[in-house]
């Protein structure tokens, strides 16, 4: 039988190399909203816990084994990875696999890049590595979590991942253009 | 002008979209009344201490109570409205 | 000419340049002032009414005189001070508002128009007639005055914008701004060090003054060496703050790449920055004052302080002879620096009385100047001495100190008001003007180096105890430490002559005193009325000695005149860099649907909707007009089957055990009963009774729901839902969030579309597994897939969704599947018709000030429930005959097309505003019904179907009766979308 060709939201976008900096698009991954039920954070937290997780708080992420829970607004957190069955009926479990442009950009000007576009406190003392937020790619909305001394993971609505990779492209360029001038 | 989102910190205005006066989250009961005309077009308009409300869209998707002062722009106080009612936050007006 | 042995240049490396076309060669480190003035250049100007030559005056971002148009073509920039510009090999600047040449100017004519030409000139001559003053007299005015033009061309070079955020910001890295980053540097501090120069050191650069017992310059490279190797600190050249916002935030223009001959090809011209620190210091120096004068814009006569700087760091001298003009010590200590550099000073003028004689060199204590002569170039002074004797005095420089003022400007920008300390004749800061600044050096009415160096350190270590920080005590170097000595002395007074305050928009002192005695008392009124600090200087040089001047036409004190407000940016900012990044695409994100490229590929002209882009139609061979490819997509979908990408539609997942009672209070009609597997069609109003969104929801599973938006309105839902459930009901089990991303989601629409659909389901479906306004879950292809069946078409119509990676390809396969059952795409135009054939609404009709009784829907607010709005939607005057309802409209004859935004009018009556019934929001032609077809709000429309209307568009000059009708064209009783 005819099967449906699947298309990756940075198709034909990506990479992008500028100056010693890579933007790459992510490997497809599962990624399900997690929204607490009330009355089962506790429960549901357990679960996250059997899966070698836990609940993230604002701004925190939970590394396991092929799996991460990333915190990713009130009372959210997408959990990227893992089949979410074992938290079906303590949160509101959302599939948004397909709803996100996953890019991970990587290299000594990624946080100058990012400077450009992102009005975040991203010093490393600040935004440390496992740190996520919620905030803005230009006008885009943006979840950013540093996923390296000088890599950050981004995701952009999947309708967007065009602009996405052009501004970024553009400011890679631009610090990678600083770089030459000493 | 920066803002202290209760959950994410410290972000800049950019981030936010303003609503208006912090009444509006107090609907009155059900059948028009002069408390429902008082809450859809009679505002203060003060030169000192004021609450109003913003939404943090390009970030949580919050809703914001913030106290500000209209004549200095300090912020002495910022809290979740979906938290009204519980004990504030440190550092919360009462 | 240069100075040997003296300067800071390259000598090694000399770079040539152009200037008014002409090439000169400087050396590496020249300004392009510093570089014409080495070279003899003296006129790098016109004045802006007069068109009088003038020189360079300063050697700073302040000057006034030499503004000049860098670059040729679409990337040229106007008013780019002389002072600031670096040379480069690329470089061909040009002098402005002249014409042919700033050293000869056919304008300047309008100089010996001069008497007629004073402040409030054009206010007084140029009243009458009125409707000349656009048409005539301001392009006149223009066109004479003015500075630099820009090339009306769209410029592509490249600007940036940035955040950058730090504990420490220091303003200025003179000597209160290095001791203050070296203090908190090494503190370990986060601190950002930002200096308007392409060179570190401030004054230290242009004085002769030792710090820690060498060279000020060579301490100043001995801090910066090690500040540079701090990984906590950044330093900042080519960068000037020019504003204090809210919360800590200051804004900054960088000049990234004006400075290179061949810079790389994405570095950006300018970058704009937003910079957040926690605390800040502000150690920005300050301006050196002139004295009005007769004739004191002669070019030749400069700053005193500048003179020294071109002398120390740059190695020129800035005349053969040089007179120096002065009211304090500084005068005093310019003669030094010249007589040591071995230029010649013909006299020293003091206005002080007890003025003490320096080695060698004549002096007039307790004289003035009364005239400067030389209209290229100074050639002389007239000085008047105590005793009225008059004495001509050679020189092609004239070196003048007024006094300074401290550069408070972003103390100021929120609100802030300076004080007028007496002993240096200045205004200076006070403290707590910005939280979180504090002013320190010259900045702050402190002038000697040793203060200024404490100051700054003292300021830093404040800064460190508020950050919460252990302090690191630093030992201040020894340096001069003289107390300012100074008589206020701000104009030789001259009915006569012009004497100028405001070099750069030509106001003299005659116009300040011309205000005053027309009674525009008021410092703010003063400016407005001459102009005196409009410039882009923004009377930098001369808004204190204006309101000197003001102060004693009026005479009132200083303190109690005032000065006007300071306002950002400090220095001119360029629009591209503040809109850097908005050009072109970069103006709004693109949102791009999965059949994106497959509706490119079939040539269809993509429209905007919002930041959607969607196909309008999709043109078929000898299709020549976009109506006929429309007409047949109506057709087709009608007859055949239509497929349409239906993805931009807002799709909100919302799951929880309150769901039910929570869309019934979001809804107007009851949503708590639907069942799984059941959709239904809701109203959305405002909380003041006003319609928001329409849009379906249907129920996925017991507590799961899919609520779909329009396109437009899809942020503005989300963000009412959030409020509604935060603000009003905190305590329910309510989870939303957007979906509208995960799902490609197409139309399938028409007759033909259940037989399409079982082509390519895994298991087929006919009415009573998927009825009328039902939804499920179905397999297509080996990927799970929801189906609804819902229809904006009026025919039998589904929606199919399935995980956005499967969009492209699934997209594809539907459209060649309907094509060969005789269907096809279809765009937003066909779309459009065949939902207002069937009078389906969309934001043309609900465009936020109609209610649910307008559009007919008034039975869909349950009296059973509460809802958002409904309590307003209940107020007199929101309901009732004097409303304008929805109707359809039909053109008598049906051939006469009609256009949205028509008004309507009863027939026979005139066509004017009074006698408006309404207007027309949607219009079509029906291939369908075969007429053109109209949406309207007619006053009481429901009562008046069958009659007719008058349609009156006077912006395309229609005039057409049409009949009112139901706004439900065809198919009423909506058989066949059942079907």
């Amino acid at each position: 039988m005819a099967s449906l060709i699947e298309i990756s939201p940075c198709d034909g976008l990506l990479p992008k190399i500028a100056g010693g900096m890579v933007l790459s698009e992510l490997p497809f991954a599962r990624v399900t909203s997690v929204a607490p039920f009330k009355g089962k954070t506790r429960a549901l937290g357990a679960a996250l816990k059997g899966m070698g997780l836990g609940w993230p708080g604002p701004g925190q992420s939970r590394q396991g084994k092929d799996a991460a829970i990333l915190w990713s607004g009130m009372d959210q957190a997408f959990l990227i990875g893992p089949d979410p069955a074992p938290l079906q009926g303590l949160a509101a479990l959302t599939d948004q696999s397909d709803g996100w442009a996953r890019m991970r950009l990587k290299g000594p000007g990624a946080e100058a890049a990012l400077a450009r576009l992102v009005p975040l406190d991203l010093r490393a003392d600040v935004f440390a590595e496992g740190q996520v937020a919620r905030s803005g790619l230009n006008h885009m909305m943006l979840h950013i979590c540093r996923s390296g001394p000088d890599a950050f993971d981004l995701m952009v609505f999947r309708s967007m991942a065009g602009s996405a990779v052009h501004e970024l492209h553009q400011a890679m360029e631009a610090v990678a253009a600083r770089t030459m001038i000493g | 002008m920066r803002l202290n989102c209760p959950l994410c910190g410290d972000r800049d205005l950019r981030e936010f979209t303003y609503y208006g006066a912090s009444v509006y989250a107090d609907r009155p009961g059900e059948g028009w009344s002069d408390a429902w005309d008082d809450l859809l077009h009679l505002r203060d308009n003060p030169a000192g201490e004021t609450t109003d409300l913003w939404y943090h869209e390009l970030g949580c998707s919050a809703w914001i109570e913030v106290s500000r002062n209209t004549v200095t722009h300090a912020i002495s106080a910022t809290r979740l409205l979906a938290g009204r009612g519980k004990a504030p936050a440190k550092g919360a007006k009462a | 000419m240069r100075i040997e042995g003296k300067g800071l240049v390259d000598r090694s490396n000399p770079v040539g340049f152009r200037f008014d076309g002409r090439d000169y060669t400087g050396f590496q480190g020249d300004t392009l002032a510093s570089a014409l003035l080495a070279s003899g250049v003296r006129v790098m100007g016109r004045s802006f009414k007069y068109h009088r030559p003038r020189g360079v005056m300063t050697a700073g971002s302040e000057e006034p005189n030499a503004l000049v148009t860098v670059g040729r073509g679409a990337g040229q920039v106007p008013n780019v001070r002389a002072t600031v510009q670096e040379i480069h090999s690329g470089l061909d600047a040009r002098g402005q508002n002249a014409w042919p040449s700033v050293r000869f100017d056919v304008m300047e004519v309008n100089d010996l128009f001069a008497p007629f030409l004073g402040a409030g000139f054009y206010y007084k001559t140029f009243m009458w007639p009125r409707k000349f003053w656009e048409s005539l007299y301001e392009p006149l005015i223009r066109r004479a005055a003015g500075l630099g033009a820009l090339s009306r061309q769209h410029n592509d070079e490249h600007y940036e914008k940035a955040f950058a955020f730090c504990d420490l910001l220091v303003i200025g890295s003179g000597p209160a701004g290095l001791m203050a980053a070296l203090t908190a540097g090494r503190a370990g501090a986060d601190v950002i060090l930002a200096e308007e120069d392409a060179r570190m050191g401030g004054r230290l650069l242009a004085e002769s003054h030792e710090v820690g017992g060498q060279p000020g310059a060579d301490w100043a490279a001995g801090v910066l060496a090690e500040l540079a190797s701090m990984p906590n600190v950044r330093l900042m050249t080519r960068t000037t703050v020019t504003g204090a916002y809210d919360g800590g935030t200051f804004g900054a223009l960088e000049r990234v790449g004006l400075h290179l001959a061949r810079p790389p090809m994405d570095l950006p011209r300018e970058c704009f920055w937003r910079i957040v620190a926690k605390r800040a210091i502000l150690a920005a120096g300050a301006h050196e004052r002139p004295i009005a004068f007769a004739n004191n814009d002669r070019p030749g006569v400069m700053m005193a302080g500048a003179v020294r700087a071109y002398v120390n760091r740059w190695g020129v001298a800035p005349g053969q002879t040089v007179a120096v003009f002065g009211n304090n010590d500084d005068a005093h200590r310019t003669v030094k620096d010249l007589v040591a550099a071995g230029i010649k000073v013909s006299a020293l003028i003091d206005v002080r009385e007890d003025a003490v004689a320096p080695q060698g060199v004549t002096l007039h204590a307790g004289a003035r100047i009364v005239d400067a002569v030389g209209r290229n170039g100074l050639r002389e002074v007239i000085v008047a001495d105590r005793d009225g004797k008059i004495a001509r005095i050679p020189c092609d420089c004239l070196a003048v100190s007024g006094g300074w003022n401290p550069v408070l400007h972003l103390a100021c920008h929120m609100n802030g008001r300076p004080v007028w300390r007496e002993d240096v004749a200045a205004f200076v800061p006070q403290p707590g003007m910005v939280p979180g600044l504090t002013v320190a050096g010259s900045a702050n009415g402190t002038f000697s180096t040793q203060a200024c160096l404490r100051e700054g350190a003292e300021a830093a270590s404040l800064a460190l105890s508020e950050l919460g920080r252990p302090e690191a005590k630093i030992a201040v170097p020894d340096a001069e430490d003289g107390a300012i000595q100074l008589r206020a002395y701000w104009e030789v007074p001259d009915p006569k002559h012009r004497a100028w305050l405001d070099f750069a928009n030509d106001v003299t002192t005659k116009d300040v005193r011309l205000a005053a005695q027309e009674n525009f008392r008021s410092v703010e009124h003063m400016k407005r009325y001459t102009t005196q600090g409009m410039a882009p200087d923004q009377g930098k040089s001369s808004n204190v000695a204006a309101l000197a001047v003001l102060a004693d036409a009026t005479g009132r004190g200083i303190p109690e005149t005032g000065i006007t407000t300071f306002r950002p940016p400090y220095v001119p900012i360029s629009v591209a860099a503040l809109g850097a990044g908005g050009q072109g695409k970069g103006l709004a994100p693109q949102r791009l649907t999965t059949s994106h490229q497959a509706s490119v590929a079939r040539g269809a002209p993509m429209i905007e909707a919002g930041l959607w882009y969607r196909p309008s139609y999709f043109p078929r061979p000898k299709e020549a007009t976009w109506r006929e490819s429309c007409d047949r997509e109506v057709r087709m979908v009608r007859e055949r089957v239509g497929v349409c990408d239906v993805s931009t539609l807002g799709k909100i997942d919302i799951q929880g055990a309150d769901v039910g009672r929570f869309l019934d209070l979001v809804y107007t009609n009851t949503f708590s009963t639907l069942k799984p597997g059941r959709v239904r069609y809701g109203l959305m109003l405002r909380e003041d009774g006003i319609v928001m969104d329409d849009g379906t929801t249907a129920c996925l599973g017991e507590g799961h729901y899919l609520m779909t938006t329009t396109t437009a309105a899809a942020g503005q839902v989300m963000r009412h839902l959030d409020f509604v459930a935060q603000a009003h009901c905190p305590g329910w089990d309510v989870h939303t969030i957007s979906v509208t991303e995960q799902w490609a989601q197409f139309a399938v629409a028409g007759p033909l579309g259940r037989e399409l659909l079982n082509t390519l389901l895994e298991s087929p479906i006919d009415d009573a597994a998927i009825p009328f306004l039902g939804c499920g879950r179905v397999r297509v292809m080996g990927v799970e897939a929801r189906l609804f069946r819902i229809s904006f078409s009026g025919e039998l119509g589904f929606e199919i969704a399935v995980p956005a990676r499967y969009g492209a390809a699934l997209y594809r396969d539907l459209v060649a599947r309907a094509e060969s059952l005789g269907g096809g795409a279809y765009g937003m135009e066909a779309l459009n018709v065949l939902r207002i054939e069937k009078g389906f609404i969309t934001h043309a009709e609900i465009h936020g000030r109609v209610t649910a009784f307008d559009i007919g829907l008034q039975g869909m607010v349950s009296a059973k429930k509460d809802c958002i709005g409904k309590a307003a939607s209940e107020r007199p005057g929101l309901t009732g005959a004097e409303r304008e309802q929805l109707v359809g409209l039909k053109p008598v004859p049906a051939s006469k097309p009609i256009g949205a935004g028509a008004h309507l009018f009863d027939e026979g009556a005139e066509p004017i505003r009074a006698n408006d019934q309404g207007y027309v929001t949607s219009v079509c032609w029906s291939p369908t019904l075969n007429t053109h077809l109209g949406l309207a709000f007619l006053r009481n429309g429901r009562a008046r179907q069958g009659s007719r209307v008058r349609l009156v568009d006077h912006l395309r000059g229609t005039d057409v009766v049409c009949e009112v009708v139901h706004p439900v064209f065809f198919d009423p009783e909506g058989g066949r979308a059942r079907g």
